[in-house]
């Protein structure tokens, strides 16, 4: 489920195409190359303290750079999108920092980025999220510029427009993004007939359906202070950084906020199971094959994660990328994917092959799969993925940002403040036995849908 | 942030750079090689990228698939990259695990074994990895901008190369290129991290000395020559979307002229980024957003340039509003820098580009893995001197010398303007 904000399109990186990467798989817990303070975060260095009007705030010091992040999230999101509205949560969120009742968009960026700071706020399925990075000394800057947009968007017609024209180019270059494109169509077979199935950054078609007035009233039912979760990471003292925040979104108050909705169950996704998306004129197409896996909070999730690893994401994408990229050297990327999350997000195996070569591809990845449900994974393999989720652990925490999402997890999962204290023993403890038992509670070989987005198939056959 | 580094070269010409940082037990470990595209004929361009991609194919001491599980056994991250001018390495890892790190690439530097069965099976890799890139529009797009630009220097292809050699390399290509630039006299260590600098030293003179010396790494010296009016590239494909890429012959990273660039490159497109790891900030308040996108030309607008070792490109890419045509929106981009020409920008205005590059730096000076990267790139064209003054440099830039530059550079006698347009689009037109 790749999703890109409208924002996202125009950061500027060192380098761009010139670079050659070789790919890498993400892992599914933690983003890596972030770094640490020697100690992993537990309940004696996370301050954590919550609102009376219900906000949590996370705060934990890193006194090393003099810069701070500002991370967190708003309890509502694409669940809420009526159907023919479909990212109207998302469009909602890209929209608060177009303008405030204080500040034109020119105002709020020229603050933002006179300073060298920077602030996005976008959509998800479950929650909105905010990310922000300023030098310590503008944290009061970030911080009312946060509540500003989270609180008085708006809305100016000129830019909703603008902002519109920006939603429909993304959702046009989507169209023609083999990866986004089997992914949307994975998630449509995965989850038919679930909220999941359903893209939150939404179609072209609901887009147009969308009014200035129908963002105002969805920011007004829907933003609020229950449920969101706020954390402060870097060079600033925790007392300090929690009054902050209570000074600007203490007194928000919004008693109409809807609760979450509650999620159906995923039913067996019916046949047939493979579907095609046909982007003509490409040159690679994506296969994105797989079921709906367990939620972050499940019992058997940390199992499955090490299972995933061995699967398809340890050393060089684990098995997968060991048959489909190492052997037959069928794709430049081939590996596996847990998602968790508050629901049950997808368990899948992403790869992109040529468009000749994509049945033998999934061929291999089906077999894979077999075997990954048919026999335990080796003791080898099973201490290689527990003894690669410990280690990894300092260096995801190298960076602010590093640390403020993984004490965002805690309290987004109800993991505990001394989670990651504990982590390596709850790693250590699992066993072949259960990484075998959650491969199968999910994955069924026979019942695994196929998604393939690229150029029509050689030989002129559709379908 | 901390500046003190130790630098050495040790007796079979390899450079050492170190820095201690002890706020975390990690240790980013880097080896670059100064070679890359640049250093690519016709018939075996992508040679440097493949031959980034077998060093991961094993040695007698480290076999293929021994490598990737050693390192990530450990909790490490690892990559590879490879670039115009250089290709590196790198494992940052917990600091007590180091030593694997720097066994392995001191082997690898020697000792890669470019198995023919593995190249074959690397070739349909990379293969697919360029039939990736050729699924996105800008990729095509860039590919041809960058052709045009130089019809001499080998900056002409793309570092994953051509198809056509993609196919036809053979192994003993390959292995020539890898005994011809990796080699010590070709290659700068650098480690940042967790360590004691006598100790570390004396670990790397263990590993790396006894590696012979190697000869002189070859150059390809082909100059590109002045290029005398715009040239126009127009690729069509997929999509609805249309882009244009501006790309302007901008100075070497060493040249003075360098940082006034950067400085006028941060007025019109945003701030510029140095950090490999950890993103950048906005550019909504950049004079081309507010032209282009507030005017409703484009849906986005970003820029920059390259450090590179001769004159590579600065790069203008518009995404181009459903509603506008490529033509009005380089009517508005040619306003913008016209208006730059006319006047030098209000002092204020370049003050505030040095500051969003300090907090960049703040931001980038969080991660060991970017202090590492940092050393041996500015290695790379220049010396660590170079990122060590950078800031310092940038703050000396005046709006006159800002000036200077859009009237030297942003000429339309000094670019190649490509637009990529959709073939729907187009047939409609027709029709």
């Amino acid at each position: 489920m790749v999703k890109g904000s409208v924002d996202r399109m125009v950061q500027k990186a060192p380098f761009r195409s010139e670079f050659a990467f070789r790919a890498r798989a993400q892992n599914p817990d933690l983003q890596p190359g972030s770094p640490s303070l020697g100690s992993l975060p537990g309940a004696d260095d996370i301050t954590r303290v919550q609102l009376p009007n219900g906000i949590v705030v996370l705060a934990r010091p890193n006194h090393n750079s003099p810069s701070v992040i500002v991370q967190g999230s708003v309890s509502t999101g694409g669940l809420f999108d009526p159907d023919e509205q479909l990212g109207l949560a998302d469009f909602t969120a890209a929209a608060l920092m177009r303008g405030t009742h204080a500040r034109s968009f020119q105002e709020i960026y020229d603050a933002l980025e006179s300073s060298g700071a920077s602030l996005g706020i976008s959509g998800g399925t479950h929650t909105s999220g905010f990310s922000g990075k300023a030098l310590a000394e503008d944290l009061d800057l970030l911080l009312q510029l946060l509540a500003e947009s989270l609180r008085q968007p708006s809305f100016p017609e000129e830019q909703v427009q603008r902002l519109r024209a920006q939603i429909l180019t993304r959702l046009a270059i989507r169209a023609q993004d083999t990866g986004e494109m089997a992914s949307l169509m994975f998630d449509e077979i995965v989850y038919a007939g679930h909220p999941y199935a359903r893209p939150e950054d939404g179609f072209p078609e609901t887009i147009e359906n969308i009014s200035t007035e129908d963002l105002v009233a969805f920011h007004r039912m829907h933003f609020g202070p229950r449920g969101m979760a706020i954390a402060v990471v870097g060079a600033v003292d925790p007392n300090q950084a929690i009054e902050k925040v209570a000074q600007v979104l203490g007194d928000w108050e919004n008693p109409g906020q809807p609760e979450p909705p509650v999620l159906p169950p995923v039913a067996p996704p019916e046949d047939p199971l493979t579907r095609r998306v046909e982007i003509p004129g490409k040159y690679q197409s994506d296969l994105v094959l797989g079921t709906a896996g367990p939620e972050r909070r499940a019992p058997d999730y940390l199992a499955a994660a090490l299972g995933n690893s061995v699967l398809g994401q340890f050393g060089m994408m684990g098995r997968i990328g060991d048959a489909v990229r190492e052997k037959a050297g069928l794709a430049y990327y081939a590996y596996s994917s847990l998602a968790g999350g508050l629901g049950p997000g997808p368990w899948s195996v992403t790869a992109g092959v040529d468009p000749a070569n994509v049945e033998r591809a999934a061929e291999l990845i089906r077999a894979e799969i077999a075997r990954f449900v048919a026999e335990p994974v080796d003791e080898d393999e099973l201490a290689d993925v527990q003894t690669n989720f410990i280690g990894r652990l300092p260096l995801s925490l190298e960076s602010n940002s590093g640390v403020a999402a993984a004490i965002l997890n805690l309290e987004r999962y109800d993991l505990g403040l001394n989670y990651y204290r504990e982590y390596p023993d709850a790693i250590r403890a699992i066993t072949r036995e259960q990484v075998l038992e959650s491969a199968r509670r999910y994955l069924d070989p026979q019942r695994l849908a196929v998604a393939i987005a690229g150029p029509p198939a050689p030989g002129g056959e559709s379908g | 942030m901390q500046t003190s580094f130790n630098k050495f070269r040790l007796s079979n010409g390899l450079q050492v750079l170190l820095k201690e940082i002890h706020t975390a037990p990690l240790i980013s470990n880097w080896v670059w090689y100064r070679v890359g595209s640049r250093d690519e004929r016709t018939g075996i361009t992508g040679i440097s990228h493949w031959s980034e991609h077998m060093q991961f194919k094993g040695t007698p001491e480290f076999p293929a698939n021994i490598l990737d599980k050693a390192i990530a056994r450990e909790g490490g991250y690892w990559n590879a990259f490879t670039f115009l001018d250089w290709t590196t390495y790198f494992e940052t890892m917990p600091a007590d695990k180091i030593d694997l790190a720097m066994r392995l690439e001191a082997d690898r530097m020697n000792n890669s074994l470019f198995d023919a069965e593995e190249l074959e099976s690397e070739r349909t890799v990379i293969i697919s990895e360029r039939q990736g890139h050729e699924n996105e529009p800008l990729f095509l797009l860039g590919e041809e901008v960058q052709a045009a630009a130089f019809r001499v220097h080998p900056y002409h292809h793309e570092i994953i190369g051509d198809l056509a050699d993609l196919q036809s390399m053979s192994r003993e290509d390959l292995y020539n290129h890898y005994r011809a630039y990796y080699v010590p006299g070709n290659a700068v260590v650098a480690i940042a991290g967790d360590f004691e600098t006598e100790s570390m030293l004396a670990r790397i003179r263990e590993l790396f000395e006894p590696i012979p010396s190697g000869g002189e790494a070859p150059r390809l010296v082909r100059p590109e020559p002045v290029q005398s009016g715009e040239r126009r590239v127009l690729v069509e494909g997929p999509g609805e979307t249309t882009y244009v890429q501006a790309a302007y012959h901008a100075p070497a990273a060493a040249d003075p002229d360098f940082f006034p660039y950067l400085v006028t490159d941060s007025l019109l497109t945003g701030p510029s980024n140095l950090n490999m790891f950890g993103g950048g900030i906005s550019n909504k308040t950049s004079r081309l957003y507010r032209a282009l996108v507030e005017g409703e030309l484009a849906v986005s607008v970003s820029g920059g340039l390259t450090a590179t070792i001769d004159p590579f490109l600065h790069t203008i890419v518009l995404t181009i509003h459903p509603r506008a045509t490529a033509e009005q929106a380089v009517a508005a981009l040619d306003d913008e820098i016209k208006r730059l020409q006319d006047a030098p920008p209000p002092e204020a205005e370049v003050k505030r580009a040095v500051k969003q590059a300090r907090a960049l730096f703040a931001y980038g000076s969080e991660s060991i893995s970017n202090q590492a990267f940092w050393m041996g790139y500015s290695e790379m064209f220049g010396t660590y001197d170079w990122f060590l003054t950078y800031l310092d440099r940038l703050e000396s830039v005046t709006p006159d010398e800002v000036q200077r530059i859009a009237r030297a550079y942003l000429r339309p006698g000094n670019r190649v303007l490509g637009t990529y347009l959709p073939s729907a689009s187009n047939s409609e037109q027709v029709a």
